[in-house]
């Protein structure tokens, strides 16, 4: 399994915790399909036009994704950027309400109001992806703010992308954060890119945990297509978090397998980098070390496959069955609070 | 019932809600140790510590942004922007967060903060300090804007404001902070999106707010030195607005000046005056117009500046224009 590096300016890495028993090994690898089946068929939706807007996959970030979230308590906060479908799924959410939600039916995690990029669940603590690059760290910093202000022992996770980093809005959460000691684990996933823009043609320090230096928060890198050492790098930051009250920096690496979303052919990629991927596909190489453990072999495998298949294709067809929502709700979630004055007029309704 | 200023009703009404409920909390830059660039904090830090009165780095987007989180985890965050020049840097936290998050996760999470903020030249500041980009926010749907004129208002307006669970712009002035008037003992939150005719008239409609309200109210009492009775609307919610108030007096005066102290070009003022053509069309002796800033960046000298900005004699020119445009 992969190493972390890790860089402590006060404090020495910790010592690795234990290889987890083999049932966990296996429920980690049947969420690393989950996830990956559910992009696929999320993928081939909207090709079928049943999908609108953007749609971004986990397609290579099923480890770092099922990691990080066996990191999390159930009562601790989750925001993401936009490619969030298996965070989702892996907070524990019903795959046919994450569907439900590409979909845009009112069955969704968010109603429908949200689509892929949007998705929000009170009940997991995910508290939302959100479509503005770097827009979801000042709110996860000020959700941290408030764990403090009300003596909570709860933990927000705040994921992000490598191409996040170079956005002023980082720079502003990590420094308030460390400023404040606030309670917040800070993701980069790593997948060299953004769009079509390396890490090292976007940033200056292209070793992305070094940043926290700078607010002098403590940081590793892991390998992102190791489930375990994720797990464990992040298990150790949130825990830290919990006691100490202290923020950290986390990056992940992985590689992501297809395009930016998926009407992207990737055609900046080399042929020798796209036949590269193959290689690094981590669901791959996780079944093949669970097969060398003697966990699970490649029937064994198979049969999960056809289990989370049809998982998959349940929730595409709760999902086509249920409903869109009603035009009659389209005033409903303007304001929380009801105030006279609210226009609810359509484009041709007149003023008075 | 006593007088004060606009200033101490913010500052009074602050700390009267930070005693009613421990979620309300105050942010922002140099309103602890400084006890804000306007003083409308003053006091608040020695007697709340620093947890209910956080300064915080200059970094606009992040801590309205923080803000924000914090009011999704039930927290009633009021947040200082030092002027709303500066809330340029927080623009896309509060347009794409604050005013979205109620709507876009399916009414699962609101967000009950407000950010108070001054607009207003006339300061001899220059052209990135005396703006009135209000309107910024009042096109925004998901967030409130609140424009009070008076300190009973702003009293009343705050506190309905920090009440509500949606997030609150929370207009106020340079201009205004000294000014005084009565603020009623035991005064209730004020309804939000309720407009107020402060000033009964019959030959035409003065449509203002925050600062203009009381230029509005100079040059209604110069008109009545004319023979011209003029009626003021004080709009005091810029969104929701509260267009029945300006129709239902336009409709009796026929015709109607806006006074604006944003820019004209598409302002807060050609919406007042879209709107009383589509609500008071056959009662209209005469077009609406619209007296606002001049388009320029605003400068720093004394005369260039006095020259651009709305006045009480360029809106009773205005309004003289108007009324005899009628022809009555
Ligand atoms: C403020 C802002 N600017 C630009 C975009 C368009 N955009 C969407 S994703 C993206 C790349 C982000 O890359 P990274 O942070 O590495 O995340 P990844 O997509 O690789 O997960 C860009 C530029 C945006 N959504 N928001
Ligand atoms: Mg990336």
């Amino acid at each position: 399994m992969g190493d972390t590096k890790t860089r402590t300016p006060a404090r020495r890495a910790k010592t690795r915790a234990a290889q987890p028993e083999p049932e966990t090994l296996v429920a980690y690898y049947r969420q690393m399909l989950l996830i990956r089946r559910f992009e696929e068929r999320a993928a081939r939706a909207y090709t079928e036009a049943k999908i609108g807007g953007y749609c971004h996959l986990n397609l290579g970030e099923e480890a770092t994704v099922t990691g990080l979230m066996a990191a999390l308590q159930p009562r601790d906060y989750l925001f993401t950027n936009y490619r969030e479908h298996g965070y989702a799924l892996a907070r524990g959410i019903d795959a046919r309400r994450v569907m439900a939600e590409l979909y845009g039916r009112s069955t969704g995690v968010s109603k429908g109001w949200g689509g892929s990029m949007h998705m929000f669940d009170l009940e997991s603590r995910l508290l939302g992806g959100y479509g503005i690059v770097g827009g979801q760290l000042p709110l996860a910093t000020g959700a941290a703010l408030a764990v403090n202000y009300k003596g909570g022992d709860e933990v927000v996770m705040c994921q992000m992308g490598d191409g996040t980093t170079n956005i002023g809005a980082f720079h502003e959460s990590l420094n308030m954060a460390a400023l404040w000691d606030l309670p917040i684990v800070f993701v980069v996933i790593n997948n060299g890119l953004g769009m079509g823009t390396t890490v090292e043609a976007s940033s200056a320090e292209p070793e992305l945990y070094r940043r926290a230096s700078a607010y002098r928060m403590e940081s590793a890198r892991v390998d992102g297509t190791d489930v375990v050492a994720v797990r464990d790098a992040a298990q150790a930051a949130v825990e830290r978090a919990r006691r100490e009250s202290k923020p950290f920096l986390l990056e992940t690496t992985s590689p992501r397998l297809r395009g930016h979303s998926v009407v992207d052919p990737a055609r900046y990629r080399t042929a020798e980098e796209k036949e590269a991927l193959k290689e690094a596909d981590p669901l791959a190489h996780f079944g093949l070390t669970l097969e060398e453990a003697g966990i699970l072999d490649a029937e064994a495998r198979t049969k999960l496959d056809a289990e989370v298949k049809a998982e998959v294709d349940d929730a595409a067809a709760f999902a086509d069955d249920s409903p869109h929502p009603d035009v009659s709700t389209l005033f409903d979630y303007t304001y929380a609070t009801p105030v006279r004055g609210v226009p609810r007029r359509l484009p041709a309704d007149p003023v008075f | 019932m006593a007088t004060m200023t606009y200033r101490q009703a913010l500052r009074d009404t602050l700390r009267d809600e930070m005693l009613r409920d421990e979620n309300v909390f105050v942010m922002g830059e140099e309103i602890g140790v400084f006890e804000g660039s306007y003083k409308i904090t003053e006091g608040l830090l020695k007697e709340f510590g620093p947890k209910r009165v956080r300064d915080t780095p200059i970094a606009e987007e992040g801590f309205v942004g923080a803000a924000i989180g914090a009011a999704m985890l039930g927290l009633r965050p009021v947040v200082e922007i030092m002027t709303i020049n500066f809330s340029l840097l927080a623009l896309d936290q509060i347009v794409n967060h604050a005013a979205k998050i109620y709507g876009m996760f399916g009414g699962q999470c609101s967000v009950p903060m407000v950010i108070r903020t001054p607009g207003g030249g006339g300061q001899q500041l220059g052209a990135t300090h005396s703006q009135n980009v209000e309107l910024f926010y009042s096109f925004i749907p998901g967030l409130k804007v609140l424009a009070p004129s008076t300190p009973a208002e702003a009293s009343s307006m705050l506190r309905a404001a920090i009440r509500d669970d949606d997030p609150v712009l929370f207009l106020e002035n340079l201009a205004l902070y000294n000014t005084r008037g009565e603020v009623p003992d035991d005064l209730e939150p004020a309804e939000i999106g309720r407009a107020a005719v402060t000033r009964p008239g019959t030959d035409v409609t003065i449509i203002a707010y925050s600062r203009m309200a009381h230029v509005a109210a100079e040059a209604a009492d110069k008109l009545a030195t004319d023979g011209i009775s003029a009626e003021i609307v004080d709009l005091r919610s810029l969104r929701p607005l509260d267009r029945e108030t300006v129709v239902e007096s336009v409709r009796r005066t026929g015709c109607a000046v806006v006074a604006e102290d944003d820019w004209l070009t598409y302002g807060i003022g050609a919406e007042i005056a879209a709107t009383i053509q589509e609500g008071a069309f056959d009662h209209l002796d005469a077009p609406v117009r619209r007296v606002a800033m001049a388009e320029v960046p605003l400068p720093y000298s004394k005369p260039l500046e006095l020259a651009a900005l709305p006045s009480a004699e360029s809106l009773v020119t205005a309004v003289r224009d108007t009324v005899r445009a009628t022809g009555r």
